[in-house]
């Protein structure tokens, strides 16, 4: 096997979306990505050159790679998230490229769930605005690890390095309100490929990485969770034949920490106590299980474990609640009811609740906490506490992406109506 | 690599066998649709890895066109009969004698979108409240749309402009009676992630995929196996290359690819250098630009 070949084996992941306004020339930097990456095949091309022709346009548009559905094309917007890939020989990317349109803001949400970093686009003629500061907020709230502020349509902007430094400045009071920790700057020109993948001769001034080489190297392994070892149980494996008689397996993937054999956990509800006994898969056991691995455990005592049970390290467990307050994005036509019944989704685990009180809501473009209005709309984030019928077993969302989240879902329609992150 | 670090592979792996073990927790009826190509071999691998080591707790249920490739029959056959999985077949050709759909006519016909109508019924008629299937977003432009947990309603349409958010790995398969859930557990797999992987997890796969010597005809600029159900016009003729396949699906609308590629290693570097995608082989694409959408909203897989 050739070096090329073997090299792709020892890539990682990464996750990122993207959040700009209309005409911020998102799509295009994705196309642009995709394209210098060479991640664009001679028949895509193609097709988006004779649909670009079609529609008139002088150029090829890169942004008809990415909107996929005809309403989109017709109408020359993106409608719903849409997952793109490529890969360097570093990395595999997903993309989740979301609308930047206002009525979007559930889009946003979605792609942001999964993020390990967001481009947040610019326009250098307009600088930051509010739709900057509410794509921020979002990447915020969603706590998405590392954020790269893309100053795009440098050439506009005869290049400027007193605009870039002037949008960099304004954004930094933004992500020091926002408490942002990672913020990455970067002036690129997406229409011409200026630091997108390669660097800009336009801008000898920029001294920094290009889009891509960054996206390349930003740490992402210390970004999750290894210290609190949780792991929701997904489902219980038991093998119906003579071999594996009193075989008893809990499958589920690893929310946090390590798992070893011999570790002593605890399961919730019950509080039993017990070890690990085996991490077993289909190629063997292993000597440990860390997120995101998908396992099954094998416990030493025969107590009773069931899906929506959480194995939990002995020595540090989740909350066991059943009073909650949550931020929480509301993401259906139909209102919030006051003192609604919902179903939550949270981990493997269900529960109908009740919501108790909505606190504030957050008007995402000046962030500040509205106490007048409490009705809770398509888009709105609010601050808001609810009951479940039964012990929920959580963290923050600050501390855990995964046992800090949860979805509501109407009773009435199945439909899923809001996002919720634990306080 | 470093402590407490995977590769992307190991990472998508994860990621499918959750979708797949909250399929098998989630609905009272699912199976796994399986066409003997190479993502859905993929997938049916992954099955057995979620639920070892007990049996993958589901059906795999093959929708039948007719118009195969006899090496993809064969290879399903004895798979299914070494990993003792209960297979359901399907076949179009029901449909047609039952009345249901009318067999397109002409050169370019196809039983690919009659499909459809055979997956719908069969569906109802075993009561399946969950067909996964091996779709992936990197596939085709409208599929780059698609929710892991995709909900149909109770005629089986994709509304592609109302589906449900999905966020994190919490995925909603509720739904009223009669209406039923795709999955996807390899939607962010790529072409490239799916040959790594088979390479990697050293998996059978129909001899097909590697180069042999086929007799075949050009047609729109696709090389098409020459069989008893593609007419063939006077002005087409037999020849005899070396080719292989990067898709298999319905023979009438796959077509073959010229190479020399007779190993996983040599089909992974081919796929590298490749400058076109492999639905690019997909007669049934380029009908038109949103074919793939209509067909979805149908109730394709």
């Amino acid at each position: 096997m050739s070096d090329k070949t073997s090299g792709y084996l020892d890539m990682e992941l990464l996750r990122f979306t993207t959040a700009g306004s209309v005409d911020d020339g998102k799509s295009t930097l994705i196309g642009r990505l995709l394209y210098d990456s060479k991640a664009i095949f001679e028949d895509q091309m193609e097709a988006i050159e004779i649909s670009s022709q079609k529609r008139g346009d002088e150029e090829v548009d890169l942004a008809l790679l990415t909107d996929g559905l005809r309403a989109e094309r017709e109408q020359g917007i993106t409608i719903d998230v849409a997952y793109r890939y490529f890969a360097t020989p570093k990395r595999k990317f997903i993309i989740a490229d979301t609308p930047g349109h206002i009525q979007y803001t559930r889009n946003m949400v979605t792609g942001a769930s999964t993020a390990n970093a967001a481009l947040i686009l610019v326009d250098s003629r307009n600088g930051v605005i509010e739709q900057t500061l509410r794509h921020s907020y979002i990447a915020n709230l969603l706590q998405i690890p590392h954020i790269i502020v893309c100053i795009n349509k440098m050439d506009l902007v005869d290049y400027s390095e007193e605009t870039y430094n002037k949008i960099k400045e304004d954004y930094k009071k933004v992500a020091e309100k926002l408490n942002i920790k990672d913020v990455r700057f970067i002036p690129i020109s997406a229409k011409f490929g200026d630091n997108v993948v390669d660097a800009s001769e336009n801008m000898d001034w920029y001294k920094g990485e290009t889009l891509l080489n960054l996206l390349e190297t930003i740490e992402i392994v210390d970004d999750r969770n290894h210290q609190d070892a949780r792991f929701p149980v997904q489902y219980v494996i038991r093998p119906q034949s003579d071999e594996y008689h009193d075989y008893r397996g809990y499958a589920g993937r690893v929310a946090s920490g390590i798992f070893r054999p011999g570790d002593k956990v605890k399961v919730l509800p019950s509080g039993l106590e017990t070890t690990v006994k085996s991490i077993d898969t289909f190629d063997g056991e292993l000597d440990m299980a860390f997120p995101p691995q998908s396992v099954t455990l094998n416990l030493t005592d025969d107590i009773d474990v069931s899906r929506g049970d959480m194995i939990v390290s002995a020595e540090n467990s989740p909350k066991v609640e059943q009073e909650i307050e949550a931020m929480i994005c509301w993401m259906n036509e139909r209102a919030m009811m006051p003192r609604g019944k919902y179903t939550i989704k949270h981990t493997s685990n269900e529960a109908r609740c009740m919501v108790r009180d909505v606190k504030f809501k957050v008007n995402v473009n000046t962030l500040e906490e509205v106490t007048e209005d409490k009705q809770v709309a398509l888009n709105d984030i609010a601050c808001i506490t609810f009951k479940s019928a039964k012990p929920l077993f959580v963290d923050s969302y600050k501390e855990n992406r995964i046992t800090g989240s949860f979805i509501m879902i109407d009773e009435g329609t199945n439909e899923t109506v809001a996002a919720g992150m634990i306080l | 690599m470093k402590e407490y670090n995977i590769n992307h592979l190991r990472e998508l792996e994860a990621e499918s066998i959750f979708v797949i073990r909250e399929v098998a927790a989630q609905f009272e009826n699912p199976v796994m649709l399986f066409s003997g190509g190479k993502d859905s071999i993929v997938m049916f691998h992954l099955a057995r890895k979620a639920f070892a080591p007990a049996k993958v707790p589901f059906a795999l249920m093959h929708i039948d066109t007719g118009h195969n490739f006899p090496e993809t029959i064969q290879f399903r056959d004895e798979l299914m009969e070494e990993t003792g999985t209960r297979l359901i077949v399907r076949y179009v050709q029901e449909s047609i004698d039952q009345g249901k759909v009318v067999e397109e006519t002409g050169f370019d016909a196809s039983r690919n979108k009659l499909q459809t109508v055979t997956l719908l019924d069969g569906i109802e008629d075993l009561q399946v409240d969950c067909a996964m299937g091996g779709g992936r977003r990197d596939e085709e432009k409208a599929r780059a749309k698609e929710r892991f947990f995709s909900h149909r309603d109770e005629f089986g349409q994709w509304d592609p402009k109302n589906q449900r958010p999905e966020l994190w790995n919490l995925f909603n398969g509720k739904k009223h009676m009669g209406e039923h859930f795709r999955v996807f557990p390899i939607s962010n797999w790529t072409e490239m992630d799916v040959w790594q992987y088979i390479y990697l997890e050293n998996i059978k796969i129909p001899n097909i995929y590697f180069s042999h010597e086929r007799d075949v005809f050009v047609r729109n600029g696709n090389l098409l196996s020459v069989s008893d159900f593609i007419p063939m016009r006077d002005t087409e003729k037999v020849e005899k290359r070396i080719v292989r396949f990067r898709t298999i699906g319905d023979a009438t609308c796959t077509g073959a690819v010229e190479s020399e590629a007779n190993s996983l290693e040599d089909i992974i570097e081919e796929v590298a250098a490749s400058r076109t995608t492999e639905r690019g082989t997909r007669h049934d694409d380029k009908r038109s630009e949103a074919a793939m959408e209509d067909r979805k909203k149908e109730g394709y897989f």
